[in-house]
């Protein structure tokens, strides 16, 4: 794969970590447990379109967003997370 | 000698002299193994997987199922490789495979006894009862009886290269397609690459002849070659085949850079593997042409028609004396033109349809042949070679033919291979009776015949479009490209031909499936092709069903009665042809595997004799023997003496060291530790566990003061990689607005460990004068900057792992070296030894520190004993879910001392604790053993483990049980820390 930082420019995927899905808000500390669980260990799993953490570790080391379709592993959008 | 005079695009001016099974021969310049065999009349190439039957060369490229040769001798030897990619080289050596004792006599297909033993399906229900027998008696017969070569049993000598290329259009293959599209794309200063598996340009235009813009086919490809070379943004790949594609435009390629020389220059690696970053690709990979399903199809003699004419008119070979002609339509009547052309005498020509184009007849008077129009081949007769073939005509009347070459021409499939592995599904395609490519990776063209384009013409008009088009749209424009003039060949694709009622008609060659096996599988119900293909092991070769894969389909198309398009293909994978392990490899491999890192002083241990361990990338000091010394114990006991009795030292530079500075720097410290870390003052240190978000442990480590808003913090040397990702995931997705950076500095600093009554003494010693080390200024915990070795920036943290007073000191990695060389000179006085791993984890130990053991990603910091530190006034990473029920239930493994209720006896590691009566079984675990020493300070063994309710249990005596190592010992249950609880001697 090959992932379009956008600090660093198109790399190969082999320079990024992978972390899983992106846009979870982390609950306030007194939330209830169902919602630290939820943020914790519940995940989509769509076919189809998925924004998801990359961390581009052997470049800028920033965290970007990737937006990508899980069946075709087209790349829509990477913007910083 | 079979060879031709006159034709051919091989050198006569440099014969080159090979043996194949012992037997001296010679070829040319410009032969493969296969078309060198063939020059000598060699027709008998292997045996086959199963049934161990004769078979010969049928094609002439990498599709070829039977003449698989063992290349080379000794460590180079080479398993399964087809004769007819070999480029000859003078003192190849290549043995058959398959045959004992010999090729001609082989008492395996003599016996006859193979046939019954492997129908469809021989895996699953031969073999299935009793167990026991399968590694007895089954797989050593089976192992013995089948199988292919033999791979090398030395190392292999070679290095292999991994490299990367970028270009804006990947050109695969260089037949007609592949040039124009490179030369089109070429001329608008696209950077071009172009792969070619064979060594030399031109793909089919070697074979067939024919003209192109008035030239002939095999100079204008010169030409063309010539032209590209010029260009320079076009690089040339020969011996290059791109066997994989991948995702965003990444090719996967093997280049055999020296497999055409009798080993590899010195300086150059055996191959090198190629991955490719194309914006654009343009497959013009050709096309395969298949076999015919008819009786006794393997013989040697049989041979694709389209080979023929390459043996022909590439090499100058001719594979037979006297032809037969088997063709499905109107491609084999070109064979029997280059036949009689080349003064080969053409038998007869077999020809599917009863009614052909006129145009046939008059070949076929001026070949002098018999055409059997509608006929089929009922059998062909011969052992080692063929003599002759069984013609049924269309009346049904059978016809015994003299020959010993069968050309057989059933139809071609263009090679969708690459087409397939991102997912796309070949379709079919009436019109051109085969499967042609479906939906197309991103980015990617094809051209020519791997499209279905069948004629010259064509294929040069697609290849020139395609390629400009490639051109155009990495922002090369210019003119419509110039389009070489060809003619298409006349005819209609020929269809697929199966004789159904044929016996011993294989669809597999290199698995020996046959018909009987495909209606064995329809008849038990393995009909849909994915099942077919695993219970008749069809298309699963080496060679991946190349030539027959699609007959094996058609055959249980016809059983099932559904048409081609709905039975479908099974799902190409990469690679396309065979890769050797050693070209993935390429230089990661030995010593090389992984990428090593060096510490700052790892020369002066070396020097000082340390006994060296791989600790992830790092090579680290184990301990330091003496002479005289009988073992490691003797090693270690004399070195933790030392050290407790005056100073030691240790290089600790691989802890990971992140270095934070700015006015949050402490806020982002309390959100990833358990504990507070704002409120440690200037010149303090403070010890720290972080969570994962989940609640268990991450990390320990101490972290610095520096100055106000100066810190730094280190973590286990396992962890510094993950810790820093996690704190960078931590600032910048969930804490952004604190004012801090940080950044790895691990490889910057050296950092020593000196322990012991003495360190003090030993540390001033290279402390430029008026550092005041005293401990009213420099307590346990302080933190300072310094001087050392005149002028150098040296940090100093009184922290202790030990348990002795100690002190931690770090050097800009440059000077590591020299500082340690200056201590062991000033701390000889002070009784100064070196120590390594091996003390100082029996040492933390004693101490009842964590390790790796204790923080394995299933423990709590409450699990750990360090709930007290777990912050109540604050939010941190883990805090919420710390305190689920089950994370605080008081049941839960966690950490205890043990030691041996015999104290002469061994503790050992991963030991399971059991109540004392209990049996040692599973239902009754309560946990296991972590980490064990011998502890020299004590005089037996000690160990720290994880024991459900453990701390409440200080006293009580459990089993440690490991029953697959075969030993069962009582232990006492005591708190962690073994020695000096109160931490009198580490505060001086």
């Amino acid at each position: 794969m090959r992932i379009a930082c956008p600090h660093c420019g198109e790399r190969g995927s082999e320079e990024f970590s992978f972390l899983g899905a992106a846009g979870l808000a982390r609950p306030a500390p007194d939330a209830p447990a169902d919602a630290w669980h939820e943020y914790v260990y519940q995940r989509d799993n769509p076919a189809g379109s998925y924004s998801e953490l990359w961390h581009h570790l052997s470049g800028c080391r920033r965290w970007l967003v990737v937006t990508r379709d899980t069946r075709t592993h087209a790349i829509a959008s990477v913007v910083d997370a | 000698m079979t060879r031709l005079a006159g034709c051919g695009l091989v050198d006569r001016a440099q014969p080159l002299s090979f043996r194949f099974d012992g037997n001296a021969y010679t070829g040319l310049a410009g032969d493969t193994l296969a078309s060198a065999l063939l020059a000598n009349g060699v027709r008998l190439a292997g045996r086959s997987f199963k049934y161990h039957r004769p078979r010969g060369i049928l094609s002439a490229g990498p599709e070829e199922p039977n003449a698989l040769v063992e290349l080379r001798r000794g460590a180079r030897r080479e398993p399964n490789i087809p004769a007819t990619t070999v480029e000859l080289f003078s003192g190849l050596e290549a043995d058959s495979q398959n045959r004992w004792p010999s090729l001609r006599f082989d008492v395996m297909a003599v016996t006859g006894l193979l046939g019954p033993l492997f129908p469809a399906g021989f895996y699953y229900k031969t073999f299935m009862w009793p167990a026991r027998f399968w590694e007895r008696l089954y797989e050593p017969a089976i192992r013995r009886a089948a199988g292919l070569g033999r791979a090398a049993e030395a190392e292999d000598p070679d290095r292999y290269d991994r490299a990367h290329l970028y270009c804006d259009v990947l050109v695969i293959g260089s037949g007609a397609a592949g040039l124009a599209a490179a030369l089109a794309a070429g001329r608008r200063g696209a950077r071009v690459v172009l792969c070619e598996s064979d060594w030399r340009l031109g793909g089919r235009l070697l074979a067939d002849g024919g003209e192109i813009d008035g030239l002939p086919a095999a100079d204008w490809a010169v030409a063309a070659e010539a032209e590209l070379r010029a260009m320079p943004e076009v690089r040339m790949m020969p011996r290059t085949t791109v066997f994989g594609v991948y995702d965003h435009g990444t090719y996967g390629a093997v280049q055999r850079v020296s497999d055409h020389e009798p080993e590899p220059d010195a300086n150059e690696p055996r191959q090198r593997y190629w991955r490719i970053t194309a914006e654009r690709g343009v497959l013009a990979a050709g096309a395969i042409e298949r076999l015919v399903a008819f009786s006794g199809n393997d013989r040697p003699g049989v041979m694709l028609s389209g080979a023929v004419r390459q043996y022909l008119n590439r090499y100058a070979v001719t594979p037979g004396r006297r032809a037969i002609v088997v063709t499905a339509g109107d491609d084999g009547w070109r064979t029997v033109t280059a036949l009689a052309s080349h003064g080969i005498e053409v038998a007869a020509v077999v020809d599917r349809r009863a009614e052909m184009p006129e145009r046939h007849a008059a070949a076929a008077a001026s070949a002098g042949a018999r055409v059997f129009a509608g006929g089929r081949i009922g059998g062909t007769l011969g052992g080692s070679s063929l003599f002759a073939a069984d013609i049924v005509e269309a009346s049904g009347e059978r016809t015994r033919v003299a020959a010993d070459l069968l050309a057989v021409a059933g139809g071609w499939n263009p090679t969708v291979q690459l087409t397939c592995h991102l997912g796309g599904k070949p379709v079919w395609s009436a019109a051109a009776e085969a499967f042609v490519p479906g939906a197309l990776p991103p980015g990617m063209a094809v051209v020519g015949a791997a499209r279905g384009s069948f004629g010259l013409g064509s294929a040069l008009a697609e290849g020139a479009r395609a390629g400009a088009e490639a051109a155009e749209a990495t922002g090369f424009s210019g003119s419509a490209p110039a389009i070489p003039f060809a003619l298409d060949a006349e005819g209609a694709p020929a269809p697929i031909w199966i004789d159904s009622g044929a016996r011993k008609a294989f669809v597999d060659l290199q698995h020996d499936v046959t018909l009987e096996d495909i209606a064995i599988a329809h008849r038990e119900g393995f009909r849909a092709v994915e099942l077919l293909k695993r219970y008749t092991t069809h298309g699963m070769a080496t060679d991946q069903g190349k030539t027959g894969g699609v007959l094996g389909m058609a055959a249980m198309a016809a059983l099932t009665g559904m048409d081609m398009a709905e039975t479908g293909t099974t799902v190409f994978r990469p690679p396309y042809t065979p890769v050797a392990i050693g070209a993935l490899a390429g230089p990661n491999r030995g010593k090389d595997y992984r990428p090593r890192r060096r510490t700052p002083a790892q020369g002066w241990a070396e020097e000082q004799g340390a006994v060296m361990t791989e600790v992830g990338l790092w090579h680290r000091a184990l301990w330091f023997p003496r002479p005289g010394e009988a073992d490691w114990q003797a090693t270690i006991t004399r070195e933790i003496g030392a050290i407790r009795t005056g100073a030691g030292v240790a290089e600790v530079s691989t802890l990971g060291k992140i270095e934070l500075v700015g006015p949050d720097a402490g806020a982002l410290l309390d959100f990833l530790y358990i504990n507070t870390f704002s409120t440690l003052p200037v010149g303090r240190t403070r010890f720290g566990i972080m969570l994962r978000e989940d609640g268990f442990a991450m990390d320990d480590g101490t972290t610095a003061r520096l100055e106000q808003d100066r810190w730094i913090l280190t973590t286990s040397t396992g962890h510094a990689g993950a810790v820093m990702e996690h704190m960078e995931y931590v600032h910048q997705m969930l804490r952004p607005e604190l004012k801090v950076a940080f950044t790895s500095v691990s490889d910057r600093w050296a950092q020593f460990s000196v322990a012991g009554p003495n360190s003090r003494q030993v540390i001033a010693g290279v402390l430029d004068p008026g550092a005041d080390l005293a401990d009213a200024a420099f307590p346990h915990m302080a933190c300072g900057v310094f001087t050392a070795l005149g002028g150098v920036p040296a940090r100093v943290f009184r922290i202790s792992f030990s348990g002795e007073r100690a002190y931690e000191i770090a050097v800009p990695a440059g000077f590591g070296e020299e500082l340690v060389r200056r201590m062991m000179q000033t701390g000889a006085a002070f009784g100064l030894v070196p120590y390594g791993l091996e003390s100082l984890g029996t040492m933390r130990v004693e101490k009842g520190h964590l390790g790796g053991g204790e923080i394995n990603g299933q423990t709590t910091a409450r699990d750990l004993g360090f709930a007290r530190l777990m912050s109540s006034r604050k939010d941190y990473i883990g805090r919420a879910l710390a305190q689920r029920p089950a994370l605080i239930d008081p049941r839960r493994p966690a950490l205890v001392g043990l030691r041996p209720v015999d104290r002469m006896a061994t503790l050992r590691g991963g030991a399971h604790l059991l109540p004392e009566d209990a049996p040692v079984r599973i239902e009754h675990d309560q946990g296991h053993v972590t980490s064990v020493a011998y502890s020299p300070t004590l005089g037996h063994w000690i160990g720290l483990g994880l024991l459900e309710g453990g701390p409440s249990r200080h006293g009580e005596v459990v089993r440690a049980a490991n029953p697959l190592e075969g030993f069962d010992d009582l232990v006492e249950i005591v708190p962690p820390c073994f020695l000096d609880p109160q931490g009198a001697r580490l505060r001086g």
